[in-house]
């Protein structure tokens, strides 16, 4: 039997009434193909470092140097594409390099999530000092390595990874939907996603009960480092430059998506769909407002508004639950 | 394994359970020691002005936040509360601060600033009573709450152009340098009271014990028949107050208002506060290993300067302490943990 989360079907409640209000508001242009496509290129951008952020808070962590490490990694990759590539290469050539810095840009952000892993698992340090930490050595060496100034201009290969399309489905969207996928079944059916949810329910029994929890928790700062990698190759391609300090808004909103989507902030539970309906919510209302020529930050208190009030009925469906 | 860190430091006594602090107060003394011989400006009083002026207002913050911290709590949208209050603060300015004149004007915008800060402290502190969630999460949300609502309604527009009273500030005390006036501002003044206040709160009041209790363990404080909603109101709202405060001097200093010159910043603080030994954990934690904290930054990112250190590396060196700071404590717990749990009975 198909049973729908009860976390997913309430987010797909939200998310149906959401589309109705904006539809009743804005008429056609919500369901317009500009809308639909812009939407549909914002998301992947967000959703993949909310992956990232989401699988450490899985096991009761958490990881605040996931825009460091994708800036890093975006960084690396732009730097070998600038300066390996001159104006006169030929395409092969071209195509090649940016197989090399693509290579480079995951290597930065696995190492990067290996330290992090190092420090939380073998250190014992809690995830948010080690993150920190992290985070502000990353953001030094991003600065250090451009000097605070912007790497821009890529070949077209690049580009079309941020702005291309295949069959008229974005390439971003299509590169979150494999991430997603492919976190969401090892997650779910593997012993390593059985592993990771028992360390964030009780670290101390999963230990006792066979579990290499240290190699749980590194393999999932490394996850979560790649992800962040994958994530910078769409950043990158998307603004077709590099910087450190881009995107430094989405770290707080990957964690108030990952907890909207149903993951326990204090680890354990979780699911991959639950996260990418709460994505959809969370863009819905972002173009929505856009669309009614609202400011972006009032969509901001919003979505802030928004995880108040799922936890409030949560809480008190909990509640009723347990009488 | 939060519970490692709380053996190791909360059965010491006297100058056992300083070590910490001490060893802070060690790194920055030599720190000192060395800038002192390798520049010219470090050791001078001009200097310390200086460095006092540019960070009371993470000083004051962190004592909020390190309140939060003991209590068991944390609060991320500190940096959002303190910018609302610059702007109610700057409105006020802006609109009726000629006429004010200063006695009567600071009142005023001191008055408006706690009022905003008690309140957005006091949503958060219900709202993390009631809601059963971690503060940081309740926080993150509260965070873009209010600054989404105060950029919409503000339109992020920069304020300044303050009445004369408001840039003078106050000096209660001054001596002349080399053509430049130093003495106890606005800023010092302020830090020094609510580092009194603080103090006085966490070690000399009822209060300040109990907020240790409810960080320590919550369902035996509860037991006890601690008023929990009450600590937890207070806390928050504490937090909020400070916020507001160091808003105030942060933007007495600067003379500008500007939507992004504090948020954003709240990691920053948060480093510091940890730094100083505070545990994330709850129910320890000192103020003075917390000012230690914030004055090990200061200094570090001061004498990076003097030395002529490029600022790209600042952030790095930074980063680096905090990392073998947070990895050694933990170490030390681990070990502490590893060896059986040891309770010193003072003699």
């Amino acid at each position: 039997m198909f049973r729908i989360d009860p976390v997913i079907r309430s987010l797909l409640v939200l998310l149906a009434c959401l589309v109705a209000l904006f539809a009743f508001l804005l008429g056609g242009r919500f369901f317009s193909f500009a809308n639909l496509q812009s939407m549909a290129f914002q998301l992947p951008e967000l959703g993949i470092l909310a992956v990232a952020m989401m699988v450490t808070m899985m096991t009761g962590g958490i990881n605040l140097s996931i825009i460091t490490t994708a800036n890093l990694a975006g960084i690396t990759a732009a730097f070998c594409i600038t300066r390996l590539a001159g104006a006169d290469a030929s395409s092969g050539a071209v195509l090649g390099i940016t197989a090399i810095a693509f290579a480079s840009a995951m290597v930065v952000s696995a190492l990067v999530g290996a330290a992090n892993g190092f420090v939380v698992a073998h250190l014992g340090v809690s995830a948010i000092l080690a993150t920190l930490g992290t985070t502000t050595v990353l953001e030094g060496i991003g600065v250090l390595i451009t000097r605070g100034s912007v790497i821009s201009g890529f070949p077209d290969a690049v580009l079309f990874i941020g702005n291309g399309a295949l069959f008229g489905v974005p390439v971003p969207l299509v590169i979150f939907a494999c991430c997603a996928l492919a976190v969401g079944v090892w997650l779910d059916r593997t012993p390593w996603g059985v592993g990771v949810r028992m360390t964030g329910s009780n670290a101390n029994a999963t230990a006792y009960s066979g579990v290499d929890v240290r190699r749980v928790l590194m393999k999932v700062y490394i996850l979560s480092g790649l992800l962040c990698g994958v994530a910078a190759l769409i950043m990158i391609a998307r603004f077709n430059s590099a910087r450190a300090g881009y995107g430094s808004s989405y770290l707080l909103v990957t964690v108030l998506a990952s907890v909207l989507g149903g993951v326990n902030p204090d680890g354990g539970f979780g699911k991959v769909g639950g996260l990418v309906a709460a994505l959809m919510v969370l863009q819905v209302i972002g173009s929505g407002l856009n669309l009614l020529g609202l400011s972006p930050h009032l969509a901001i208190a919003l979505w802030g508004g928004i995880l108040l009030f799922v936890i409030a009925l949560r809480l008190l469906r909990a509640r009723r639950a347990g009488q | 394994m939060p519970n490692d860190e709380r053996l190791s430091g909360g059965t010491r006594t006297g100058f056992a359970a300083l070590r910490g602090e001490f060893l802070l107060a060690g790194v920055i003394l030599l720190l000192a020691a060395v800038l002192g011989v390798k520049t010219d400006g470090f050791l001078s009083w001009s200097n310390l002005f200086d460095l006092l002026n540019s960070y009371a207002f993470v000083g004051i913050m962190a004592a909020g936040l390190l309140t939060v911290l003991i209590s068991g709590g944390i609060d991320i949208s500190f940096t959002a509360t303190a910018t609302v209050a610059q702007y109610v603060v700057a409105s006020i300015l802006v609109r009726c601060g000629e006429s004010m004149g200063a006695p009567f004007g600071w009142i005023a915008i001191f008055g408006a600033a706690a009022f905003t800060g008690l309140l957005l402290g006091a949503v958060n502190g219900l709202l993390v009573h009631t809601l059963r969630v971690s503060a940081m999460i309740v926080t993150i949300a509260t965070l873009n709450v209010f600054y989404g609502i105060l950029i919409f309604v503000t339109r992020g527009k920069w304020l300044y152009d303050f009445p004369k009273w408001f840039a003078d500030g106050v000096n209660v005390w001054s001596f002349t340098q080399g053509g430049a006036t130093y003495g106890l501002s606005l800023a010092i003044c302020a830090l020094f009271l609510v580092l009194a206040g603080t103090a006085f709160l966490l070690n000399r009041t009822t209060l300040g014990r109990k907020i240790y209790a409810m960080g320590g363990n919550p369902e035996a404080a509860k037991r006890m028949g601690f008023n929990l909603l009450g600590l937890r109101l207070f806390v928050f709202c504490y937090m909020g107050f400070l916020a507001a405060i160091g808003a105030v001097v942060q933007a007495q200093v600067m003379q500008t208002v500007a939507p992004n010159s504090i948020v954003g910043r709240e990691l920053e603080v948060l480093a510091a506060v940890v730094l100083g030994g505070a545990s994330l954990a709850g129910g320890g934690g000192t103020l003075l290993g917390t000012m230690l904290g914030v004055a090990l930054i200061a200094i570090l990112q001061n004498g990076l300067t003097l030395l002529g250190v490029s600022s790209y590396w600042h952030q790095i060196v930074i980063g680096c302490v905090i990392l073998s700071s947070v990895s050694a404590t933990a170490w030390n717990a681990r070990t502490i943990a590893r060896k059986g749990v040891g309770i010193d009975v003072p003699d």
